[in-house]
């Protein structure tokens, strides 16, 4: 018999509310799998199993904190027989559907319409705790307008939803906690240097010139692979802190810092990014922002970044000194791609510019190592079609 | 194809903008200010809006293009523009 645990979801993560599961006793279940919803600070989380077998019996039921750690349910694995002994009883399990008391991950904020705002204001409801009739949609008219008839009839509005100041509120609590450590623990040391961005940006314009629009690729795409393709030049850039030692990562997850609309950050992981192709590195950072902003993440994305990139945009500023997420040692940043004064063979010429840094671990390396890296990152953005 | 009216356009980019960020409240867009400025769009977001555009009006709108949608006024002379260009 094996035993499906609470994970930890993240540094700080200490516990978590099990919101539902998604299987049942007798179910069959594949590494891989979602087989529950945890609430943490940072939103609702898809919980991933990572052994096959048949749920035995679950443990825990929907509603409980749970400390990490913790067994959630029983599997049986491949070739152990069905306990012989009648199986407790097993909780009563609600069939997911849209009603399970599941949050968008996504600021609430503008998961709201000017219209179901103003009626709200009208009504005298607390648009904050309005939610929408679908986990992920857009709180409309109606849903307004049942929120204020069940505030009428005395009943609780179905269903439940935490006013979003509070949501925000402990998401801010989680990335305080996690920023505070670091800054505890963490001797950072920050490094930046400018990189000739104009071959890279070129060869994208020249590429999404032959792709259809749902095709074109951002910037930071095949910024993403270099990184990657770099800081393997440079393991001790990539792994954790743990236990008083640095674990280094053969696999390179980066942790994609993402904003919500309505405040606040998450930084979930695309996995091995230095083995997808530019293609798999897009449709994979499209299903990650767009399940950031409108749904729900899975537990190996919060669990398993080794390092993070934080990229500020083409809106942002020209530079970003990153604040490590532990147990992470190192996050790169990226400012954005401006043109500027460039110096070449002594001539100055216009060129576009971007300026990377790193913000590294003093514990597990040294600047010269980090110098080693961005003068890696720079040199493999000047060979952008290699970038595959 | 047929022409495109500057009204339908205008509709075609409130609809765009409002399903990719709905808390945008269109009677509050200044037509001759930056759209960016107005509305919070990172670059994911603005190229899920010219997706978008294109899968309503099937105008394919490429990158160097892209200044042309600046406001909400120079965005519909564009689009009324590419549409008539056929």
């Amino acid at each position: 018999m094996s035993e499906f645990r609470m994970p930890s979801l993240g540094a700080d993560m200490e516990a978590g509310t099990l919101v539902e599961w998604m299987v049942r006793p007798g179910d069959e279940v594949k590494r891989g799998q979602v087989v529950a919803v945890v609430e943490t600070q940072k939103g609702a989380i898809e919980v991933e199993i990572w052994e096959s077998g048949v749920i035995e019996r679950l443990v825990v039921e929907p509603g409980a904190r749970i400390p990490v750690g913790e067994v959630l349910a029983l599997l049986r694995t491949a070739g152990e027989p069905a306990s012989r002994a009648p199986a407790a009883p097993a909780p009563e399990v609600p069939a997911p559907s849209a009603q399970a008391p599941a949050r968008t991950v996504a600021g609430d904020r503008a998961r709201t319409s000017p219209a179901a705002r103003k009626l709200a204001g009208e009504l005298g409801v607390d648009i904050a705790a309005v939610r929408p009739g679908e986990p992920g949609g857009v709180v409309s008219r109606a849903d307004v307008e049942r929120a204020a008839q069940a505030v009428k009839t005395g009943s609780a509005p179905a269903p439940q939803r935490e006013p979003v100041t509070d949501w925000q509120g402990r998401m801010r609590k989680a990335i305080a906690a996690a920023m505070s450590r670091s800054k505890r623990e963490i001797p950072h040391y920050y490094l930046a240097t400018d990189i000739d961005a104009t071959r890279v940006t070129d060869w994208l314009a020249g590429e999404n010139l032959k792709r259809s629009v749902a095709e074109r690729l951002l910037p930071v795409v095949p910024m993403m692979k270099a990184v990657a393709l770099a800081l393997r030049e440079v393991p001790e850039l990539n792994g954790v802190w743990a236990d008083g030692a640095f674990c280094p990562s053969a696999a390179v997850h980066l942790g994609m810092a993402v904003a919500l609309r309505g405040g606040g950050l998450v930084a979930p992981a695309i996995h091995d990014v230095d083995r997808k192709n530019l293609d798999q590195l897009m449709a994979d950072l499209r299903d990650l922002i767009t399940r950031v902003r409108g749904g729900r993440l899975r537990s190996s994305e919060m669990s398993d970044p080794t390092v993070t990139l934080t990229n500020l945009g083409e809106q942002g500023p020209d530079q970003v000194f990153g604040v490590i997420y532990p147990p992470q040692v190192a996050i790169v940043g990226l400012g954005r791609i401006t043109e500027r004064p460039w110096s070449e063979s002594g001539n100055v010429v216009a060129r576009k510019v971007v300026t990377a840094t790193l913000a590294a671990d003093h514990r597990v390396s040294d600047g010269h190592r980090g110098g080693l890296f961005l003068a890696a990152l720079a040199r493999l953005l000047q060979a952008p079609q290699e970038l595959k | 194809m047929t022409m495109l009216t500057r009204e339908q356009a205008r509709a075609a980019i409130f609809d765009t903008l409002c399903s990719i960020a709905p808390e945008v409240d269109a009677a509050e867009i200044v037509a001759d200010q930056p759209l960016r400025d107005q509305v919070d769009l990172d670059s994911f977001d603005f190229l899920n809006v010219i997706i978008r555009l294109h899968e309503k009006l099937g105008i394919d709108i490429p990158e160097n293009d892209y200044g042309e949608l600046t406001t909400l006024d120079s965005a519909i002379d564009y689009l009324v523009r590419r549409r008539a260009a056929g």
